[in-house]
């Protein structure tokens, strides 16, 4: 038996019956959605379209298009495809580490976050990929017996560790959400109206009875997930901060990377939760269950690794003047006083003042202040990446090649198709699927429900 | 601890070299333990921890070895000439002449004196907090708490990553690594919670704290199976990262330690990664006094080891081995160290009475 101490702040607020909360959370699927959604979709479809229509002009034309020069080879691809990667971190994050360190609170949230998570990595992927110029040939990563001699593959090469991190983390968070999914999937079931949407959610929930010994083997699999998906959070970030730290280039190779970028992922991540979860829990009336104190936890996390990231960035600046190293100690004066300071500088403001705001407790449980600040961290986050990679390519060990990147049009409209695609399939989501884990939602209703509690 | 002191006695006539270079590694050692429990402390403090209150006294009693860890550390300034080389640059070193307005003596001395002086205020402030809080009750002591936790935290991560850089990291001046800080910051917090868990055995042992039960050994074994995993990822990107690049005035770090000392390279991670890795892997083995102590006792002497590692081969050319010297030094402050925990805790009651997650201790699994 738990005992859940009466200081604590009741994590469902309002008089809630198992009833009530299946309902609640069912209603959007069941109902018809609304003008809003409608419209709201149709925007992010076009966008999504537009960027498509983006990366078949790359396809036709070659990676020629883009604003990529002998100097800078990677730029705003490979920026998005961190910045993406990093935004999944959140969902693994919240599904598995707190499940470990037994968050009450991951259960409104975990759903939501997680198929973040996927959408995330799947946009993620697309960069390397369509880098790669002759897409056609990607299939050349992975290690099969062939006769290409020894460049492929190459293992030694983090790009490949990256091929296996990357794959790896999207079939585990994929396991998870689906396996958390699938009580939820039978309640819908047994909801639902129309015979054909029966059908196709008994067939999601793999039919699921919710007997003793299912729920048994559920949670015991949720449970051998989380140990799994766990080292994947530091990992998969970790291989990412490799790509660039193994290299020799100053500003790049640095040995704090590591954890640097995982905490950095884990803070953006956060930022793009709460940016999907605030309008959410708006739309869907869900105030009762994403409540002010979810809000304020996931404000605690984002200044813990934003703060984190913050002292890596001041522990990068003093090292490069401690090295004594001339290159390592110019990277950082261009950056902040080279072509690219205003970069620098934004995302200096974003991602270590910005956040700060945090320390006061009406602004971590302000909603719109809370929102502001996502936005904030999610254009620093975006801008800590781009600062990485840009100006330590651009001016590298030569003077004679220096030179100044600058996106064409492709770039960015593949970038905007990305979140095109991002926000339509989290808005189809939300329609099919329960944005919030009815069952472990039930779960903690005894414990944390405001009503049970005061019983 | 008597043996210890002579020992060490005979130490200092011998060679001086030798002496200061283990006073810094036992004095550092025990500096990080003492200060594990104000960070077991606040850490819990923030994230708002109930179960950790039926050992949070444990951790408190560390702490009080905190100000000796402090002498022992100022009385090493008499021997900085025998560690650290910045301290007699040579003409010609370009490199560490451009770093004189960090690493100089008085500057070196100021910032010592700064970091004990915000570790030991912090430190006491959370003490007394606690007392008053048994005394008096109330919420007011718990809202004080979390503020000087989070003060603590902050400048904690702070100081913990400059102070590594100081005491260990100029040992070698041309050298440096931005990841230091947080590896040694690591190794803190894995090697004070195997003490709190080794100490938590005992008493419950002795009967002295009658309410620990499994979860709170499952709880602790977790944390001993996490952290020393999440040092080894922090020792292993460290070392990826330079060996992988290979640039000479990074891997000139690694060079004397792989070559000169072989066996002890590997040894530690067996001990601080191997061994409690496979021995806590399952549910049943973090929930065993046993398994528990075989990985403490192994996480306890892999990270004085890894320190040494850390120091000897940066103060010494040529291998050497561990001596009554060091050895005998670790059993004079272990000693003191015993001394001083174990008086703080004797004849009191080991919970914090009014502290208002108390009761969900009793009452949770894991």
């Amino acid at each position: 038996m738990t005992h859940e101490s009466p200081h604590r702040e009741p994590l469902i607020s309002g008089r809630k019956t198992y009833r009530q909360i299946t309902q609640d959370i069912c209603s959007p699927i069941l109902g018809k959605p609304g003008k809003l959604w409608y419209i709201v979709i149709s925007v992010t479809t076009l966008v999504f379209l537009y960027g498509l229509s983006m990366i078949i002009y790359t396809l036709w034309k070659g990676i020629g298009v883009w604003g990529l020069n002998k100097t800078v080879g990677w730029g705003w691809d490979i920026t998005n495809f961190v910045w993406w990667i990093g935004i999944g971190h959140a969902g693994t994050f919240i599904s598995a580490i707190l499940l470990l360190f037994r968050q009450k609170w991951r259960t409104s949230v975990n759903r939501a976050a997680e198929a973040m998570t996927i959408f995330a990595v799947i946009c993620a992927g697309l960069f390397p990929v369509i880098h790669m110029g002759r897409v056609w040939l990607c299939f050349y990563v992975f290690p099969y017996p062939n006769i290409r001699g020894p460049l492929w593959v190459n293992f030694n090469s983090p790009l490949l560790w990256d091929v296996f991190a990357i794959s790896t983390y999207f079939l585990v968070s994929l396991l998870f959400w689906y396996v958390g999914l699938i009580p939820d999937l039978g309640t819908l079931r047994d909801k639902v109206a129309s015979p054909l949407k029966r059908k196709v959610y008994s067939w999601l929930s793999f039919g699921w009875n919710g007997s003793a010994k299912h729920w048994e083997r559920h949670e015991s699999l949720c449970l051998i997930l989380a140990g799994l998906a766990t080292p994947l959070v530091l990992s998969v970030h970790s291989i990412v901060s490799m790509d660039f730290a193994t290299s020799v280039i100053p500003g790049w190779h640095t040995t704090i990377f590591p954890p640097y970028f995982v905490s950095g992922a884990v803070f953006s991540g956060f930022a793009m939760v709460l940016t999907l979860m605030i309008i959410t829990r708006k739309l869907m009336n869900l105030k009762d269950y994403i409540t002010i104190g979810h809000i304020e936890a996931m404000n605690k996390v984002i200044i813990l690794t934003g703060s984190i990231v913050g002292m890596a960035y001041l522990t990068e600046l003093f090292m490069a003047w401690y090295s004594g190293v001339q290159y390592e100690q110019y990277v950082f004066m261009n950056r902040m006083q080279g072509p690219y300071a205003w970069a620098y500088w934004t995302m200096m403001t974003c991602n270590l003042g910005v956040p700060q705001l945090f320390w006061f407790k009406k602004i971590r449980r302000n909603v719109i202040a809370t929102f502001i600040i996502a936005i904030f961290i999610n254009i620093g986050m975006w801008f800590e990446r781009f600062v990485i990679i840009v100006t330590s390519l651009s001016r590298d060990y030569l003077p004679s090649s220096w030179t100044y990147y600058k996106p064409t049009f492709v770039e960015v409209g593949i970038f905007l198709g990305t979140l095109g695609f991002f926000f339509t399939a989290f808005l189809l989501f939300t329609r099919f699927f329960p944005v919030i884990a009815i069952s472990e939602i039930k779960n903690i209703m005894k414990s944390s429900g405001e009503y049970e509690n005061r019983k | 601890m008597g043996a210890g002191l002579l020992l060490v006695f005979l130490g200092l006539i011998t060679n001086h070299e030798k002496f200061w270079s283990s006073w810094l590694l036992n004095g550092f050692y025990f500096t990080l333990i003492a200060l594990s429990g104000t960070v077991f402390i606040s850490i819990h403090t923030l994230a708002n921890s109930g179960w950790h209150t039926a050992i949070s006294k444990i951790p408190e009693a560390i702490i009080k070895f905190l100000p000796i860890s402090a002498v022992i550390m100022l009385l090493l300034l008499l021997g900085t000439g025998n560690l650290y080389h910045w301290t007699h640059v040579e003409e010609g070193d370009t490199i560490l002449l451009g770093k004189t307005s960090w690493l100089n003596l008085p500057f070196f001395i100021i910032r010592m004196i700064l970091y004990f002086g915000l570790w030991i205020f912090f430190s006491y402030k959370l003490i007394n907090i606690s007392l008053k809080e048994e005394e008096e009750g109330g919420l007011e002591h718990h809202r004080n708490r979390i503020r000087y936790s989070a003060i603590f935290i902050v400048l904690f991560a702070i100081t913990s990553s400059m102070a590594s850089w100081d005491w260990i990291m100029s040992l070698d001046p041309h050298w440096y690594s931005t990841l230091f800080g947080w590896y040694i910051f690591s190794g803190l917090l894995v090697s004070g919670i195997a003490v709190i868990t080794v100490l938590v055995i005992y008493l419950f042992k002795n009967g002295f704290m009658p309410w620990i039960n499994e979860n709170h050994f499952h709880d602790l074994g977790k944390y001993l199976f996490g952290f020393s995993i999440f040092w080894t990822y922090l020792w292993f990107s460290q070392f990826l990262l330079i060996w992988y690049s290979n640039i000479p005035e990074e891997t000139v770090y690694y060079a004397p330690r792989m070559d000169n000392y072989p066996v002890l390279f590997y040894l530690i991670l067996v001990l601080n990664f191997a061994i409690p890795f496979l021995v806590l892997m399952t549910r049943d083995a973090k929930r065993n006094i046993k398994y528990l102590v075989i990985s403490c006792g192994s996480i306890i002497i892999g990270h004085w080891l890894n320190l040494y590692l850390l120091i000897a081969p940066s103060v010494f050319h040529e291998h050497v081995t561990i001596g009554f010297s060091e050895i005998g030094m670790a059993l004079c402050f272990g000693g003191l160290f015993m001394f001083v925990v174990f008086r703080s805790l004797s004849g009191k009651i080991l919970l914090p009475k009014n502290h208002p997650f108390l009761e969900e201790t009793f009452h949770y699994t894991s």
